[in-house]
């Protein structure tokens, strides 16, 4: 799976290789080779992370909904892309090729196996 | 292989030498270390019951790979979890392979390089790549790295499980990397070699003889990688680095546990067999391409070991190999070396004008190097008083008893009047 983390713009973040956002025509052209290439399974790209809301339940089984991810974050999760190839190399490969890598960061993890 | 009245020997003999090939065999064939070391260990055992009896295989290495490719085989057979949970696909990736017909005569591959890359994956830590460099490749059990590297076993253990567990669950591959790839990866396998090599030289001198074992270790595992990638000058630089600084270390501490420097050591001590196979290697890796600092901190260690004396050294020559330096790898340890070539060449002014203008570098400033550079040409600039404070704050910063040693009684020397 790799997912796919943008930066926060402040001051004392970490900077990204290129600024701005990829454009959606990158993705689409991303998209169409990972389908090509037949190792495509799931995509998903998130709305902006001002729009979130968080849920926790504590202990008394009450709800807490609080908005958005914590101001400190410096990350967030822009989008996710579940791809099926054999080794580590091969998603390396893929990530290094997602327009998100230029302007902030992909982590590739493996899905657990249940 | 050894007289064969003697049961355990020869085999342990042969294990030791051919772990690392049998090992990298079968994580290549099963795609699963754990298995790998698990039947690996099973064949050593067969191999103690059997040899002994049926005495030593003409080729022991196949012997114990077809062992312990059988028991692999078994137990996939047996365990229908574990072949699920394997990459079944990965063994099954190779037809050709997996077809080939298990005999003793057969022409075995040698996929250490593979596994040298595996243990090495930048997905893992620096403090996992060491461990699993010198747990799978050379050898060492976790018990011998943990003493080497100063650390309790267990902790060292779980170093080595957990990177273990990260090359399974993460599916980093047995794989000599693309053409694209290759340099970078290249890269972090020498750095980890390197690594291994100044741990264990750092301690020469230490009570601790067994991370002397360290370098020892660092230049096999180098020349492995030698045979295996012959035409890389990266790998012909690094052994020949390895081989012309380790071919000083009769003459580095002396009698008492000091550290002697470079000028004063008795170079009739050094390894002459050594800095002659260090030197044509050196010839060697300059000629590959492209140019690598390996090579050329090799080309340096050469011409101060074929120097009689640091005074008679062809010091324009060092300095010139420390501008190429500079060039490919611009650090502030490389400025550093380069000041202080320009004082041997140029003299203790120049020299000590180029180590001020480094002051403003903390990386420098916070270990003993820089210091005890500057004392050493304060105190050729007769500036007594200023090189034995200088000699004193390298004294304070230096790690090794060895190292503090030498730099205490340098200070008190320039501190006593006269």
């Amino acid at each position: 799976m790799l997912l796919i983390m943008g930066f926060r713009e402040g001051e004392g973040m970490p900077q990204p290789p290129s600024s701005g956002a990829p454009s959606a025509e990158e993705f689409m052209k991303y998209q169409q080779e990972l389908r090509q290439a037949g190792v495509h399974v799931d995509a998903g790209l998130l709305q902006s992370f001002e729009d979130a809301t968080q849920v926790q339940v504590n202990d008394a089984g009450e709800r807490l909904v609080t908005n958005g991810p914590f101001a400190e974050s410096r990350e967030y999760l822009g989008g996710y892309q579940i791809i099926d190839v054999p080794d580590l190399d091969a998603a390396l490969d893929w990530a290094a090729r997602c327009p998100g890598a230029k302007y902030g960061r992909v982590e590739v993890r493996p899905l657990a196996e249940f | 292989m050894g007289p064969a009245g003697i049961p355990v020997e020869p085999v342990q003999a042969v294990f030791r030498e051919e772990h690392g090939r049998l090992l990298a065999l079968l994580a290549a064939r099963f795609g699963d270390l754990d298995l790998a070391e698990e039947v690996a260990a099973e064949a050593l055992l067969a191999a103690v019951e059997t040899w002994p009896r049926s005495g030593t295989p003409r080729e022991p290495l196949a012997w114990l790979a077809t062992t312990a490719r059988r028991k692999a085989l078994d137990r996939i057979r047996r365990d229908a979890t574990l072949a699920t949970k394997l990459a079944v696909l990965h063994a099954d990736a190779d037809p050709a392979r997996r077809a080939e017909p298990v005999t003793e005569h057969e022409h075995i591959p040698d996929d250490r390089l593979q596994l040298l890359f595996a243990c090495c994956h930048p997905a893992l830590d620096l403090d996992a790549q060491t461990g699993l460099t010198l747990r799978y490749l050379a050898g060492l059990s976790t018990a011998e790295i943990a003493q080497a590297f100063l650390v309790p076993p267990a902790t060292m253990a779980q170093r080595l499980t957990r990177g273990k567990r990260k090359i399974q669950q993460s599916r980093i591959p047995f794989r000599v990397p693309g053409p694209d790839e290759l340099a970078g990866r290249l890269s972090l396998v020498l750095h980890v070699v390197y690594l291994i090599f100044t741990e264990g030289y750092a301690a020469t001198g230490h009570q601790d003889l067994l991370r002397c074992d360290l370098v020892d270790e660092a230049i096999r595992l180098t020349r492995i990688l030698h045979r295996l990638m012959p035409g890389e000058a990266r790998v012909t630089g690094l052994l020949a680095l390895l081989l012309l600084t380790d071919a000083r270390r009769p003459a580095r501490v002396d009698s008492r546990g000091m550290a002697v420097s470079l000028e004063d050591q008795d170079r009739s001590l050094w390894d002459t067999s050594m800095i002659e196979e260090g030197a044509r290697l050196t010839t060697q890796a300059l000629s590959q391409h492209p140019p690598s600092s390996w090579s050329v901190q090799a080309a340096i260690a050469a011409v101060h070991d074929e120097a009689p004396s640091a005074l008679q050294t062809d010091w324009r020559q060092v300095r010139l190999l420390y501008d190429e330096l500079f060039a490919l790898t611009p650090t502030p340890v490389v400025a550093l070396n380069r000041a202080i070539a320009i004082s041997w060449h140029e003299g203790p002014q120049a020299g000590l004008a180029r180590l001020e203008a480094l002051a403003d570098q903390p990386s420098l400033t916070r270990q003993h190097h820089w210091h005890a550079a500057r004392g050493h040409a304060l105190a050729r600039l007769s500036r007594h008083a200023a090189a034995a404070e200088a000699y004193r704050r390298a004294s304070e910063l230096a790690q090794t008893p060895a190292e503090i040693a030498y730099l205490s009684a340098r200070a008190a020397r320039y501190a006593a009047p006269g």
